[in-house]
């Protein structure tokens, strides 16, 4: 074919089980690895979630897996505190990047593989041992951290005396955590060099598919903020090991005993932690946002509205998110000043934001819309970043957050646009994906319905408890009982955890979908969407090197659908000018 | 006039094929890889620059900590920096300078002038690492522990996190001058090695002058 280039040599896939599946250097692999781990977090995170739910719903209620079958609040806030490093970490970071992005953006670009192979796989398996450090942790005496996955000082930094969980387990926990700094920095390293160095031939920084934007974009964030977290790790590390007052302030006393430390700073902890936790929220929805734009436009028919609007706004996005750490931290006492230029800063993203949801729309106006589950996913995430993104500017505005912090409403908010939306990108990337990953289709049926439950389901979880917040109900209480006026809120709290079991129950078709359709799915031919991008233009399964050796040359940008003058709706990257079909 | 032909760049793999250019309505920079499956030497200066923007990051996250932490807390004391300290950024300032003449030497194929200089960096860097040791040894007798002040714990911690990074400079030194690697890949190893030395080299200044203002 003319559309490539000639065949210098074609890499072969190394032979043998261990070498191919499991110590492999090739990105798919590597990326279908991160895509497991991230399933396995996320199932253990979900179940740690719903029987939180089944606690607060029902607190006389026994739950397995405890002591007599009764969550104390230490084994509630244990659950608390597992549940979001499993989900923040392991699941919504791991997941879009190190997941899809491994798995596509090596395809989308025209390389053979990431430009380093084997920090690609150690990173992996950094991330590995991460996750089965951070597991053990609720195995030792003690038992798991009950300092939340923000892990706040001094309640982190003491050690044993600070309560069940915060000796061993909480060092176990601040280990895994700088475990997986390592591991994102190594990974955003990668995918930065890919990006820069292994552009197939013509395809410029403004022909890239947004998704290869989004996972550049999330590589620079986590290349600038984890490197950050890992410097406060070692920092808290030193407190809990070395004796250092680095976090602990003098004259504390905890359980009646005076502390041995003096002149440390807990709001030191804050700022390094939010410095890093704020660009991480971006980490988690950058990719989705490629990925979106990406699955909305192929399902369109129609090139994304504004592409360059929407690489300009990532990148806003992106650097805005290195600016606002302080709006997590109105309450801390700080200076109304910072407050006000936080919170302006913040306010800004929405701008941003609001293009970036305009633009989104722009691609669904007019277009012969394809109401396929990966569609609707898309969809759902539009809706869910709308809803969730406006409760943040709510909480953007200092004097109503010393309300709003710390309760319900926060809880509400960021679930819904940064847990529930980035994995609805999860599952329209994996309902898109799936054909050319695996070369058989998911059930399209079992999907929709997937989708129904989980969309409604969603939305009963999350929507009453911006109300529970409004009503003052304080997050990460174990029980309803004790606070008179939320024992008066209880009706909420039983339908949210009603609609928790119901959407949890729902993802069980995913599951048997997913693994079924791996198994036996209907067969899928080489480009099912008509896509564009170059990932759709290799066969599948995709050959080792991806291009089995003839490099593509793109002579167009991403998402041209539905060109006047041309025969098939799609014209893809690498077809040449001569080739393309044209309508009489 | 005499026309001079300028090439934009050392062409590493031969480009294949006569395909024809795609058109430059895209903006931004082109993509250049796929002519040949051959992966560009690019990739390690690009990949050695990115890494040194995020341990940049790393050493200022516990700077701010460091100017923070100092400007919190009444019990902030400051202790005298251990003398050898200025000898040990002689040495390591020269270990730049060496490794300049190492890579000169490189340019002009000799060989053994390269390996000479090169060897020297790495003797310099770890007379550098072993003096940092006896600064420790210094503080340690003046009663200087790491859990006795924020000062001394942000020294031993800065000191340890930059004489680790060293360290795996200093690695990198003795992987390139151990192995007879092939030309080009020699040629873009030292270059990776260097901009790492250098840079170790320029951070270790700044952190000194940090200890040595801010202590």
């Amino acid at each position: 074919m003319s559309t490539h280039a000639p065949s210098v040599h074609h890499a072969e896939a190394p032979k043998g089980f261990i070498r191919h599946y499991i110590f492999s250097l090739d990105h798919k692999i590597i990326g279908t690895q991160y895509i497991l781990l991230g399933l396995s977090a996320v199932t253990i995170g979900m179940i740690l979630s719903v029987l939180m739910r089944i606690h607060l719903g029902w607190p006389n209620a026994h739950i397995w897996g405890f002591a007599n079958g009764i969550m104390t609040p230490e084994d509630y806030l244990r659950t608390v505190t597992m549940h979001g490093t499993l989900m923040v970490f392991f699941v919504l970071t791991t997941v879009p990047q190190s997941g899809f992005g491994n798995y596509f953006l090596p395809i989308q670009i025209g390389a053979p593989d990431m430009a380093f192979p084997r920090i690609n796989m150690l990173s992996f398996w950094f991330t590995f041992l991460a996750l089965i450090v951070l597991l053990s942790a609720a195995f030792v005496p003690g038992g798991a951290p009950i300092s939340g996955w923000t892990a706040y000082a001094p309640l982190s930094a003491l050690g044993e005396i600070a309560g069940p969980g915060q000796g061993l387990g909480q060092t176990l926990w601040v280990t895994s955590i700088a475990l997986f700094c390592a591991a994102s920095l190594m990974s955003g390293l990668n995918f930065l060099a890919t990006t820069i160095d292994l552009r197939a031939k013509g395809l410029s920084l403004m022909r890239m598919p947004l998704t290869v934007w989004g996972w550049f974009i999330t590589a620079c964030l986590a290349v600038l903020a984890f490197g950050v977290l890992l410097a406060a790790c070692i920092l808290l590390l030193l407190d809990r090991l070395a004796f250092t007052s680095f976090f602990i302030p003098g004259g504390l006393s905890v359980s009646g005993q005076l502390v041995n430390h003096a002149g440390g700073s807990p709001l030191l902890w804050q700022h390094l932690f939010w410095f890093f936790g704020h660009p991480e929220v971006y980490i988690a929805i950058l990719p989705g946002m490629g990925i979106i734009s990406h699955v909305l436009s192929t399902f369109s028919r129609k090139p994304v509205f504004g592409y360059k609007a929407m690489v300009y706004s990532l990148s806003a996005i992106g650097f805005l998110s290195f600016t606002v750490w302080g709006h997590h931290m109105f309450i801390s006492g700080m200076s109304p000043y910072s407050a006000i230029a936080f919170s302006v800063l913040t306010l800004v993203i929405g701008v941003p934001s609001a293009i970036k949801t305009f633009n989104w729309l722009g691609t669904l106006w007019g277009g012969r819309i394809q109401f396929t589950t990966s569609m609707l996913f898309a969809i759902g995430f539009v809706s869910l970043f709308v809803t969730g993104g406006l409760s943040g500017i709510f909480l953007a505005q200092p004097a109503l957050d010393l309300y709003l912090h710390d309760t319900y409403y926060v809880i509400g908010h960021f679930h819904l646009i940064m847990g529930v939306a980035a994995i609805f990108a999860m599952f329209a990337a994996t309902y898109f994906w799936f054909p050319k990953m695996f070369g058989k289709h998911m059930n399209e049926n079992m999907g929709k319905v997937h989708f129904w439950f989980t969309f409604i389901g969603v939305y009963c979880i999350f929507m009453p408890m911006h109300y529970l917040g409004y009503e003052g109900d304080a997050r990460r209480y174990s029980s309803t009982e004790s606070v008179h006026y939320m024992t008066e809120m209880h009706t909420v709290y039983l339908f949210i955890s009603i609609a928790a079991i119901i959407t949890a129950s729902a993802q069980i078709l995913f599951y048997w979908n997913f693994f079924m359709s791996w198994i036996r799915g209907k067969r899928a031919e080489q480009n099912p969407w008509h896509g564009t991008t170059l990932e759709w233009s290799v066969p599948t399964p995709v050959p080792h090197d991806n291009f089995a050796g003839h490099f593509p040359i793109v002579y167009r940008g991403p998402y041209e659908y539905s060109l006047p003058g041309m025969a098939d709706d799609y014209v893809p990257q690498h077809l040449a000018p001569e080739l393309v079909a044209r309508s009489k | 006039m005499p026309q001079t032909i300028v090439t934009e760049e050392l062409e590493i793999t031969g480009r294949g094929g006569a395909a024809k250019p795609p058109s430059a309505d895209g903006g931004g920079d082109d993509g250049s890889f796929g002519a040949s499956a051959a992966i560009p030497q690019r990739i390690y200066v690009t990949g050695i620059t990115i890494a040194m923007g995020a341990i940049l990051m790393f050493f200022m996250a516990l700077i701010s900590a460091f100017i923070v932490r100092k400007g919190v807390g009444n019990d902030w004391r400051a202790f005298e920096l251990p003398r050898i300290l200025w000898l040990n950024t002689i040495i390591l300032l020269a270990s730049s300078a060496t490794v300049v003449l190492a890579r000169r030497k490189l340019g002009r194929e000799d060989r053994e002038g390269f390996h000479h200089w090169w060897a020297v960096t790495t003797v310099l860097g770890l007379f550098f690492l072993a003096g940092q040791l006896i600064a420790w040894r210094q503080m340690v007798a003046g009663g200087f522990y790491l859990a006795t002040n924020p000062s001394s714990s942000f020294f031993y911690v800065l000191t340890a996190a930059h004489g680790l990074h060293l360290l795996g400079g200093i690695c990198a030194l003795l992987y390139v001058g151990w192995l007879r690697l092939h030309k080009l890949t020699l040629a873009t190893a030292t270059e990776v090695a260097s901009l790492y030395w250098h840079f170790m080299d320029g951070l270790w200044v700044f952190l000194f002058l940090i200890l040595l203002l801010g202590r």
